[in-house]
This record gives structure tokens, sequence and C-alpha cells, in this order.
């Protein structure tokens, strides 16, 4: 269909755990992205980051394939596992780490990393 | 209000709720964090709760008078 939708769905799909937010995990630029970061920092997840702040498109298509209206949103192998409020609720329960060691295998805490992509096609 | 309205907004979406709360966390009258418990969560994941909520407070969420939302929710069961 079209690109974008196309790079954001490949993104959700194909990494373990994908974040979508404002900005990127070196200079945050929202108090929500920063608290799920915060959240999968504690469950010893690493991450993608993807920022939706260079083009309001992003963040249009997201929500389209995503149902949610609202950034940050977080994936764990494909599956919408929610914005900040319940991230930081799932770690604070040991149900995100639960839910990690099950979508990703116990070894997920390894040699963290996060790491950043873009959804935007090359210039 | 802002508050006043998602407050009615949400009522109307969760009539039976017990424990429903606007809270205006900044005083700005756009930072708000929602509370509600309610029997429509029962049976649900957290993702489909909040759906619930995010569809209750589609219009305020989609005109802008949202900045920001914080929502905790909790069944009956």
């Amino acid at each position: 269909m079209n690109q974008l939708h196309d790079r954001i769905r490949d993104v959700i799909e194909n990494e373990d755990v994908a974040v979508f937010m404002k900005g990127r995990p070196d200079f945050v630029m929202c108090g929500n992205s920063a608290r799920a970061l915060d959240a999968l920092r504690a469950a010893g997840a690493s991450f993608t980051a993807v920022d939706v702040l260079p083009d309001p498109r992003i963040r249009q298509e997201l929500s389209a394939v995503s149902g949610w209206p609202t950034i940050p949103q977080v994936f764990i192998r494909g599956e919408l596992v929610g914005g900040a409020d319940i991230v930081e609720e799932l770690q604070a329960s040991g149900e995100l780490q639960a839910k990690l060691e099950s979508a990703i295998g116990s070894d997920y805490r390894g040699e963290r990393e996060e790491r950043v992509t873009s959804v935007l096609a090359a210039a | 209000m802002v508050a006043e309205r998602l407050e009615e907004l949400l009522r109307g979406a969760f009539p039976d709720a017990d424990m429903l709360r606007v809270d205006d966390r900044t005083g700005g009258g756009d930072h708000f964090q929602v509370t509600v418990r309610s029997s429509r969560f029962d049976g649900l994941g957290l993702v489909d709760q909040h759906r619930l909520v995010y569809a209750a407070l589609a219009e305020p969420l989609a005109d802008g008078s949202i900045h920001e939302l914080r929502i905790s929710t909790k069944g009956t069961a």
C-alpha cells in the first residue's frame, strides 16, 4: 500500500521490542515517552526506538495500524503492550518481565541495547 | 471546564463505576489523570481497558483539549 505504513508494520513485526516515542532515547521530548523507556530499562529490556516527531504522518499511520491514539506505544514481538501507564504498571507488577520472557526468551536481559531506527524513506 | 466534561463523558460510558476520578495534574486544565473502576473492564486486558477510556474521550482527545492523559483502570471482579 503505502511505504510509511509498510515500514511501520515492518518495525512492529520484526523488532523484539519496539517503542514509538517523541524524541530519542538519548534526547527524550516528552515525559510519557521517558516513563515508558524507564519501565523497559527497569525490566532489563533492549529496545528499538522510533521517533515520531520528524513527520506528523508517522503518528497518523501508526495510530491507524495500532488503533491506539497516543504516544508512546510499546510493542513486544508485534503485540501492542500499551502506552506509558500500562508499561509502568506491568513493570511494577512484574508482568512486563514475564511477558518479555515468554515472548523473547529468558535471555532477553542479556546485553541491554537501545537502538534507534527510522520509518521514513532515506532522502 | 475540561475536567468536568471528561468526568461527564466517563460517567456516560461507565455508568456503573464505583470509582471515577478526573484529576487535573498540573492545574493547567489540559494534563489529566483519570481513574475508573467499572465492571465493563472485567475480563479485559489493560490494552482493551484503556481503549474503552480512549473511546469515551475520543472527542476531547481529537479536539486538542487534552494535552496529556494518564489512565488507571480496574475491573470489579
